[in-house]
Parts: C-alpha cells; structure tokens; sequence
C-alpha cells in the first residue's frame, strides 16, 4: 500500500427534497421538507487499500457511494479522484478520461445485470462504451480473460442471467467492473444478498483480484465481521454523519466511539452461547427528518450530557482514530469504564 | 423422552410441477421438547422455511404435506381438517414471520388485531378484558406508551417496533410452541439484538418452545438450546448447539463454519465450499452435499446417508457410519 491518496472526501453532504407536492404543501400550510441524508462527511483512501463505511439503514453509506461514482450529485463538499475535483463542472471533460478508472459492484446481482444481455455483452459493454478496444474478436477474448479470473467459463458468456446462481451473478457484475481495468471500485454491499457459504467465495475472490490489481477498494456493509475480514480502515457512519474512523484492527479492539462500542456489542457472537445482549442496546436509529439536535446519537448514548444535546462533536483525533464526541473528547468514557 | 412437545416424523414437503415433482423437504425428523428453543440453519434453498410452514399448516398450495406426521401434544395435527388446524394455529402454535410490515394488517390498530386475536381463541372473555390484556402484552414487548399506541396502525411504527408487535401477537394466545422464521433479517444489528433477547425473555418466562429459522449462525449460537443443519431438504446435522458450533462433523457444517467471517479472529482466506446449493430440480444422486464435498467417496455417490446417531447428535453423512469408523480405527 502506498501513501498517495486515491480518492479523498472533504466535508460531503447531501440533501434530499421530501415535500409534499406544492399544491398540498400551501393548501395545509406546510413548510418545505428536507432529509439530511449525509452531512459533513470527510475522509480519504489511499490507494491500495480497502476502506470500510459501515452503519445501520438509513446511515447514508450508499448515499455516499452513489455520489462518488456520480449516481448522485453532491449537495455540497468535493470529491476529489487522484488530484482531480470532480465536483467542479470545470473538470467534467477531463474526468470523463478518467471515468473508466472508477466502477462500482451493486448489492443484488439479480436487478444489477440485464436479464435479455447475454453475458458476453454485459460484460463488454464498459469495453465499448470507453472505446477501449475495436477489434470484436479482441473483445471477445478480454471477455474471456474476464470470465476466467472470476472463476467462471469462457463458454458462459453465451448464457443469459437467469442461468446463473446468486454467487455466480455477482462474480459477473465483478468482472463487468473490471472490464475497464478499474483503480477503485466502489462495492455496495456486494455479498449482502448472498448466502454464507457463497458469500466467502466472492469475499475470497474481491481479495485476490485486490491482490492480482492493486485495486483500492470503498466496501459498504452493514456486517462488522465481514468487514473486519476485508478492510485496512473503517469510517463508522450514524445517521450520516462520521462518528469514528480508525484502523480495522484498533477499531475492534478499542472502539471509542459510544456507538461503535454499542454496535459491536449488539452483534451477535459464534462463541457467544446463550449471551444476553438486552442490556447492550437501547432505542432505535432516529428518524432523518427530524434528527436529534446536537449530536445525533445522544438519545441513545449513556454518556450523553448537557453539551451533547446541544453542540454537534467534530471529528477530532483520538489514537489513531478519528471521533466525533464529546464524551470522549473530555475523557468521560474511560471514567465509564471503571464504572 | 416423557417431555416431548412436537415430533415431527419422516415428514417431506413436495411442490408438483409440470416437470415431475421436486422434493423440497425429503424424510426429515426432529423433536422438539418443551421449552427448548431449536434453531433451524441452511442457506437459502435448503427447506428450513418450508419445515416450520408445513409444521403449523401453512404451505403455499401447490406445495404439500406428501409424507409423514407432525405430532404436537402427542397428537397429530398434519392430517386435520382445515378447521380444525386453525384452531390449533394461533392457539397452540403461535408464528413470527421475517417481514413485521406484511404479517399485520394495515387497516386496523394494533389493539383492534391484538383483541381479534384474544377474542377468537377465548370467545367467553369481554372485550375490555380483551382490551386490557393487549395492552399487557405491548407492555410485556416493551412498547413505550403502551396505551396510546394501542390505537396506532402498523405503519405509525418503526420496523423493531412492529416486530415487537408481531411478537405480542403470536404470544397472544399463550401458544406452547412459537415458529419464528427468519425474525431479525429483515431489522438492523442494533434492533436485532433487542428483538432476539426480548423472544428469549418471553419464551423462558412462559415456558414456550421455540423453532427458530434463521441463516445466521451467531444468533443460533446465542439463542438456541439445540440446531438442525439443513442442506437441500435434508437434516445434515443435529446436536447441540456447543457441539454443532465447536465441533462440526458433516462436512457441510465444518464447510459453513469455516466460511462465516468472525468478530473475534483474523484469518487471511475464509474457508469456502465450492458451487452452490442444488437446485430442487437437480438434486444428485446419492448424498446431495457429495458434489461439492472433499471428503466424498464411492458410498457417497450412490446411496442417500440416513441419520446416523453420534454420541448426543446426529448426523448425515457416511463418514461417521459405524461399519467405516470402525474399520478406521
């Protein structure tokens, strides 16, 4: 892994309109409503690595994956792709080039293909569309190649999608984003929908092809095992803001955050026979319209005081962490602990 | 076993096609004692949604009921009139469905289907009685406000929220037996935890039984007393929940085992059993797992393994039938 930064995030927000249609709006007197989904979101990926956002639905994990491979334009804030603000209109004709550096793998493998593609077509059809190759027995053959390095025959090319298992699919949809020999592939939650068993062969896969590439990857799951088994880094995400951002191994073995401390104490543990977890849990994920003021987490929060309910925390260094709360800001948790 | 509350023997689900008949749920037998809570696991496929429908009579036509008996309370309920299986459902069987969105009704309060439900399995009760007792029950669930919500529809509520209800609701009668599939997949880890601690509470205070359907092996391991492993429509393995976890034996178990990421370790490869489950029309001959299966031998290829008993468990698999075992030590 090298120190250059691939890809870096500063500041990222995104706001969606969720009014009513205006007729009704003036009828019932009513205000414009806004959901928050992402607010002030920071951090960057070095290349090579594998960089985590994990949190519960409604976090904003794929909000902001959708906004860095442009499925979403941003609110407000800069994405910025190897040097290149790609937010900036300025830039749209020279990332356009770069564009083919950047793909994405998608949650369900059965909405991400098109059913009447066969699949030597979906899988060239990065090919052609960056014009990276003429020649059509030259496409075939990089089909091929494709096929071959996600575990799969040349000869399935000629299949449909519907031939093929969940597992399988999602190996296409692999090597469809390779297919414009990608740096940074953006995966959604890629084995969300995929059986155990399934589920560690693609995981398998994704590490190898990291390996064989150098390819840097953003995974968003909401599985803390599977990304403890996958990422260098993890950026833990509450209602879409960042509460903690910390190495893979540090972040498990001390979270700091209250909330990474409560998600990780609330899954649920192989070696964990007949454990009671009703006291590590309270409430639920507030609503995003109408968010909590403050820190957004302090309704939850057991350490939460008078300051929390009032200032939102900003990410501030803590070890080799980075942690949005005031609690541990001002040294309250470890008091806690003793406790 | 003098506590037995549900056996289930030699029980096989069919759906008829067009094409011939595919067998989604072949010869399985399990028992289930009072109180206990078994955990059913398998991948997607493998007949463990199926198993808890056909127990409590509620398989989608065409799918049926083609062999064996469900005994529950030492009778048995798969070969009773419709009417009759209605009765024992809610009553004696209570069931918690993945979705908590589509298993209440959305025309109607949440106290209004709470009553519904009191009423019809106790008509000589009033309704304020009725009334009084679904508000225990949301309070039992853990529903702030209890009484206000009585009178709120499912949509007011938030996904755990809703799940808590449909709790309350398979409880409602005072069932012996609940069938939860798959009551956490559908909510986030944090409401997850709540919602499995709060099935655990209420079942062990009542003393009801509890089938539960899930894929993921750590709620098993913390829920249930006993697991049964399933593999296209086959029980692979069935122990205790220590032993099936610590110590697989079918090699299908060891295979899940080994690929399900853990919290607690760091292991550079997951474990991975190549290919997937069969589909329902392509079974293979012999052992359904021996295609995939590093272990398989000729025996395997050709003849189906029965369960074969191992010390406190059972198991499926030629590897642990005596004749060979002992000819191997």
């Amino acid at each position: 892994m090298s120190e250059r930064l691939l890809l870096e995030v500063r500041n990222l927000s995104k706001v969606f309109d969720v009014s009513k249609p205006w007729l009704e709006r003036v009828l019932n007197r009513e205000s414009k409503k806004t959901l928050k989904a992402v607010t002030d979101v920071s951090f960057s990926i070095k290349k090579g690595e594998t960089f985590a956002l994990v949190g519960e639905s409604g976090s904003g994990k794929s909000t902001i994956a959708r906004m860095i491979v442009g499925l979403y334009p941003v609110s407000a804030g800069t994405i910025v792709f190897d040097g290149l603000d790609v937010t900036d209109p300025a830039n749209a004709a020279r990332f356009a080039k770069e564009r083919r550096r950047l793909t994405m793998i998608f949650q369900d493998p059965y909405a991400s293909l098109n059913p009447r593609w066969r699949v030597d077509r979906i899988i060239s059809e990065p090919i052609r569309a960056f014009g990276l190759m003429r020649d059509d027995k030259e496409i075939e053959d990089r089909v091929g190649e494709l096929l071959r390095l996600v575990r799969l025959d040349p000869l399935d090319g000629q299949k449909y999608p519907h031939e093929f298992s969940g597992g399988q699919r999602q190996r296409i949809a692999i090597a469809r984003a390779l297919a414009s020999n990608p740096e940074f592939i953006v995966c959604d939650e890629p084995t969300s929908a995929l059986d155990v068993s399934v589920q560690a062969q693609v995981l398998n896969l994704m590490r190898d092809l990291q390996g064989q590439f150098g390819l840097t990857y953003l995974f968003i799951s909401h599985n803390l095992a599977v990304i403890r088994h996958m990422a260098t880094r993890v950026g833990v995400l509450y209602l879409g803001r960042l509460a903690e951002v910390a190495p893979t191994s540090g972040l498990f073995r001390t979270p700091q955050h209250p909330y990474t401390r409560m998600l990780l104490a609330a899954v649920p543990d192989l070696h964990g026979f007949g454990a009671d977890r009703a006291a590590a849990v309270q409430g639920e994920i507030a609503n995003p319209i109408d968010p909590p003021s403050g820190c957004t987490f302090h309704p939850r929060c057991g350490l939460a005081n008078a300051r929390c309910k009032q200032e939102v925390p900003q990410p501030r260094p803590s070890g080799n962490a980075l942690v949005a709360c005031h609690a541990v800001e001002e040294g309250r948790t470890t008091t806690a602990q003793a406790a | 076993m003098v506590d037995v509350l549900l056996e289930v023997r030699n029980l096989r689900v069919e759906f008829p096609t067009r094409r011939g008949t595919l067998v989604a749920v072949d010869d399985i037998s399990f028992g289930v004692r009072k109180g206990e809570v078994l955990g059913v696991v398998g991948e997607s496929g493998a007949g463990k949604s199926l198993t808890g429908a056909a127990i409590i009579g509620l398989l989608e036509p065409p799918g049926r009921i083609a062999g064996g008996q469900v005994i529950l309370d030492g009778r048995r309920i798969d070969n009773l009139p419709a009417e009759d299986l209605r009765r024992v459902r809610g009553k004696q069987i209570g069931m918690v469905f993945q979705d908590p969105l589509t298993s209440l009704n959305p025309l109607y309060t949440v106290g209004q289907q709470l009553s519904e439900t009191i009423l019809t399995h106790n008509p000589q009760m009033s309704e304020q009685d009725a009334r009084a007792r679904s508000l225990s029950l949301l309070l039992d669930v853990g529903i702030p406000a209890a009484k206000d919500r009585l009178n709120a529809y499912p949509h007011q509520f938030s996904g755990g929220m809703r799940q808590r209800v449909v709790i309350a609701l398979a409880l409602a009668a005072e069932p012996e037996l609940v069938i939860a599939d798959e009551p956490t997949t559908a909510l986030d880890v944090s409401v997850q935890s709540q919602i499995i601690a709060l099935l655990k509470r209420l079942c062990r205070e009542r003393g009801t039984a509890v089938i539960l359907v899930t894929h993921d092996m750590g709620v098993i391991a913390e829920t249930a007393d006993r697991v049964a492993v399933m593999y296209a429509g086959r029980i692979a393995e069935i122990g205790s929940v220590r032993d099936v976890i610590l110590y697989p034996k079918h090699p299908y178990t060891v295979g899940l085992m080994g690929a399900i990421p853990a919290l607690d370790s760091d292991v550079e490869r997951l474990a991975q059993i190549p290919g997937s489950m069969p589909r329902l029309t392509a079974i293979p001959k012999g052992c359904a797992f021996n295609p995939r299966c590093d272990k398989a031998f000729e025996r395997c290829l050709i003849e189906r393994p029965n369960p074969i008993t191992v010390g406190s468990r059972q198991i499926a698999c030629w590897l642990y039938d005596s004749e060979r075992t002992e000819a191997a030590a």
